[in-house]
């Protein structure tokens, strides 16, 4: 681990500003890429990808399954039969890939080991080096409890965390708005580009935890940030530079999903939600996480988020013309479900 | 004549020994590692070793947005615990000490209680298929299992009644 930080602050810089340049600084900028439609329609595309049967008569997802999801939700959302193209237009074979996982409710609501496993196989098909992705979240602690094997074998793909040994938090202090904060040097320094597997659920302070929630693991003080239902600190933490530029998709697991509870693991207010949604607008998906949890709690029975004063407003705010990290408008998002 | 020495200050040294007293016990009640029932408490449990516990301002290193509802009523400590029932599933056992009994219901309180049954146990219990939540005075447990097995229900209430009769109201 003493070499997690391969490049230098200039180097850091530089990979900033060429982002910043090439990227659009925006998911979005990617988006248009690799989804025609989005650039055609200047909509911002959105896919459910559903497997009744993904957890058989068991309490895991079965692993070749999550594989054939993952696969059909790419596969939907690049337009091509070529389950890797997307991948290799996506992530360079030089490149080093964070994965950004959620894994602070423990293994019974954090991302699922067998999803990342998934992403790792087609990372490596499409040319990715083993040791060159990276997947991470917060502490080893949480890591290891949701299941995550920790690992710094320079043969295999890397699982650390930013309280590893020789990684921290960047010394540089980034801020925008009401945030004033350090980043993961996972995110700053080693990793070039990014993918956010955030987990589907209710948050008993934001309303909703999904993709733009899930930045709240890469910073040194989001203990801060939850004030005013997270608003609009979630918001403007997706707006400092190495998140911008460097988070190219977000496949977000919705196979288990809190709709109540949350963000801890209360299994009372869980459910098989069965699914995969992959996105490059984190707003977009955001705004399609909220529905699906509002759905399931019309379903259940109990008072939709506004009516409990949990409404998720800083997906509003991610939207606005001061942030612009993508839309809230269902008329402006092509929700593709499979 | 022969005096008998009577100390001027004998009302506050009693005062400070009945202080003294009073303080190692309420220090006793409140140690994390008395809160939790040993291995073999109750049949089926064994515990990890480990005790962690979270004062509020790092309360969000351990739920993360959930404390800050916590700390807005009132909550002095959490302690946490691992347990396996039957060497096979996991369960997490945390011990809110919330400021009164009242924060404690106010928790409670919050929480839908969808399909749950209503044991009897603290001042209030809710019991599901894979987790318990119950309240005692200042005290409010949340028992959850990462498995589902159809002995959990009644092996949680019997952790449950272990660790009650270890609260003090």
């Amino acid at each position: 681990m003493s070499n997690m930080h391969e490049k230098s602050r200039r180097d850091f810089l530089k990979d900033c500003a060429i982002g910043a340049l090439t990227a659009g600084a925006s998911p979005l900028a990617f988006a248009r890429d690799v989804n025609p439609s989005a650039a055609n329609q200047s909509k911002s595309r959105v896919v459910v990808a559903r497997d009744p049967a993904l957890f058989g008569s068991g309490s895991k997802p079965e692993a070749s399954r999550i594989e054939r999801l993952l696969d059909r939700a790419m596969q939907t959302y690049s337009d091509s039969s070529d389950p890797v193209a997307l991948w290799k237009k996506l992530f360079k074979p030089n490149e080093i890939v964070g994965l950004k996982v959620n894994t602070i409710a423990g293994p019974g609501l954090s991302t699922h080991v067998a999803l990342v496993d998934a992403v790792c196989e087609r990372l490596k098909s499409a040319g990715i080096k083993p040791n060159n992705i990276v997947v991470w979240d917060r502490t080893n602690g949480e890591l290891d409890r949701a299941g995550f094997t920790l690992s710094s074998d320079p043969n295999r793909v890397r699982v650390v965390a930013t309280d590893s040994k020789g990684v921290d938090y960047d010394e540089t202090i980034f801020s925008h708005g009401v945030v004033k904060t350090r980043l993961s040097n996972l995110l700053t320094r080693t990793c070039d580009a990014m993918i956010n597997l955030p987990i589907l659920k209710n948050h008993s302070g934001a309303g909703v935890t999904f993709a733009l929630k899930n930045m709240y693991g890469v910073n040194n003080n989001p203990d801060r940030l939850h004030a005013n239902n997270c608003c609009p600190a979630v918001a403007d933490i997706n707006m400092l530079s190495p998140i911008r530029t460097k988070f190219r998709l977000v496949i977000g697991d919705a196979m288990t999903g809190c709709f109540e509870g949350g963000p801890m693991f209360k299994p009372q207010y869980t459910w098989h939600s069965n699914g995969l949604i992959v996105a490059q607008d984190p707003v977009a998906i955001d705004q399609t996480a909220w529905d699906i949890i509002e759905r399931k709690r019309a379903e259940r029975g109990i008072k939709s988020l506004p009516q409990v004063g949990l409404v998720p407003r800083y997906i509003a705010v991610a939207a606005n013309a001061e942030h612009r990290l993508g839309t809230d408008d269902p008329k402006r998002i092509t929700l593709q479900e499979i | 004549m022969k005096r008998t020495f009577i100390p001027r200050s004998s009302p506050l040294l009693v005062w400070l020994a009945v202080a003294l007293l009073a303080a190692a016990c309420q220090q006793r009640a409140a140690t994390p590692l008395s809160l939790f029932p040993d291995s073999g408490a109750a049949a089926g449990w064994t515990r990890s070793p480990e005790i962690r516990t979270f004062a509020p301002e790092q309360l969000a290193d351990y739920i993360d947005g959930d404390a800050e509802k916590y700390i807005k009523v009132g909550v002095k400590s959490t302690s946490t615990a691992d347990y396996k029932y039957n060497e096979q599933v996991q369960v997490v056992v945390d011990v809110y000490l919330m400021a009164s009994p009242a924060a404690a219901k106010t928790i409670f309180d919050s929480e839908p209680a969808m399909d749950a049954q209503m044991p009897t146990l603290g001042d209030a219990a809710r019991l599901y298929s894979q987790s318990l939540l119950f309240r005692k005075g200042p005290y409010l447990v949340r028992m959850v299992a990462y498995q589902e097995s159809p002995q959990l229900p009644p092996a949680l209430l019997d952790l449950g009644r272990a660790l009650e009769s270890r609260l003090t109201r």
